[in-house]
């Protein structure tokens, strides 16, 4: 069996709260953890979405301006920003990874970006579908549409950099600089309806004010949000637990796992 | 509930179009990414599994 390099350090000279960190950090001990976590992520995700769309739909009054259309914003406002959440986290593990060289680390990195395209894409898609209605069009080439396509091209040439190179570690490495160069796309986005003239109306909720909207669509639209969160940490579980797999099939820890599980499934 | 019907609540006030579409596609593109997930670990466990037989094999003929 391979020596750990990262297990050995921890157990050796790193106090004990970080060595425990460390402990978690690598792929053998996240692997069944995150296995454990997945369907408890899944149910929370249901009971918020089903929270959400009973509210949402059923509770929430009829808006006074946009009547009905409004309620696209329970779809519309967690896909939005969650496409900008998960790019910090995102770029966030790239940086650890690029920094501490933890194998981990680029690993989350890899597993997170198709579900942060996913929500950017829908982003996109509810606010054309909503822009139509209320503006008279399905697009506009204002600040906050653009940044916010932007955001999903970053996603794209993330994913797209690390599939073109072959070796994992340095895929890693070229992903994390794209990654992390892209943050500054993030703020761009949130301030982009303050900082210029556009269309799209300014925030509805901000933690300096109350919100602009009738509480029971606050809640329906929070409760969205937290439905569309969980769903994002169980899809990156999910992808994390087959890129270990897909990274690691050579070590002697795989083995003894696979056949575990096998084992388990024929009980 | 301020819905009449129940004709009245998928006519969504005239806006049908652009509500239903809205969701559907949050359904359907996470469902996908589910599939899609669940096959990528499926292949992934598969591979292990082939590349032990492979070693095993190696072993014996060595």
């Amino acid at each position: 069996m391979k020596p750990h390099p990262e297990k050995s350090l921890s157990e050796n000279s790193a106090p004990r709260f970080s060595g425990r960190l460390f402990h978690y950090s690598s792929p053998q001990t996240f692997y069944p953890l995150a296995g454990k976590m997945i369907p408890f992520f899944w149910v929370a995700a249901a009971l918020f979405g089903i929270a959400g769309l009973w509210i949402g739909f059923f509770v929430a009054p009829t808006d006074a301006q946009q009547g009905e259309a409004y309620r696209i914003i329970f779809v519309h406002v967690p896909a939005s920003w969650m496409s900008m959440f998960i790019y910090l986290v995102m770029a966030a593990w790239a940086g650890i990874g690029l920094a501490l060289g933890t194998r981990l680390s680029g690993m989350m990195a890899q597993a997170l970006a198709p579900t942060g395209a996913l929500m950017a894409a829908l982003s996109l898609a509810t606010g054309s579908l909503w822009g139509r209605p209320m503006w008279g069009t399905w697009w506009i080439w204002d600040a906050r549409l653009t940044s916010e396509l932007i955001l999903f091209f970053l996603y794209v040439g993330f994913i797209a950099l690390q599939a073109a190179i072959d070796d994992p570690r340095r895929a890693d490495k070229a992903g994390a600089i794209l990654a992390l160069v892209g943050v500054v796309n993030v703020p761009i986005i949130y301030f982009s309806v303050i900082w210029w003239n556009t269309l799209h109306q300014g925030s509805s909720v901000s933690l300096t004010r109350s919100p602009s909207m009738a509480q029971t669509m606050l809640l329906g639209m929070l409760l969205m949000a937290l439905c569309f969160w969980m769903y994002a940490i169980a899809m990156a579980l999910m992808r994390v637990r087959a890129i270990i797999l897909e990274r690691e099939r050579h070590t002697e820890w795989v083995r003894a796992e696979i056949n575990l599980e096998k084992s388990n499934a024929l009980e | 509930m301020h819905w009449n019907s129940v004709a009245e609540f998928f006519a969504m006030g005239g806006y049908a179009v652009y509500v239903w579409p809205s969701f559907g596609a949050c359904a359907l593109l996470m469902l996908v990414e589910t599939i899609q997930v669940k096959h990528r670990y499926q292949a992934a466990v598969e591979s292990c599994r082939r590349q032990f037989a492979t070693d095993q094999l190696d072993n014996k003929t060595l």
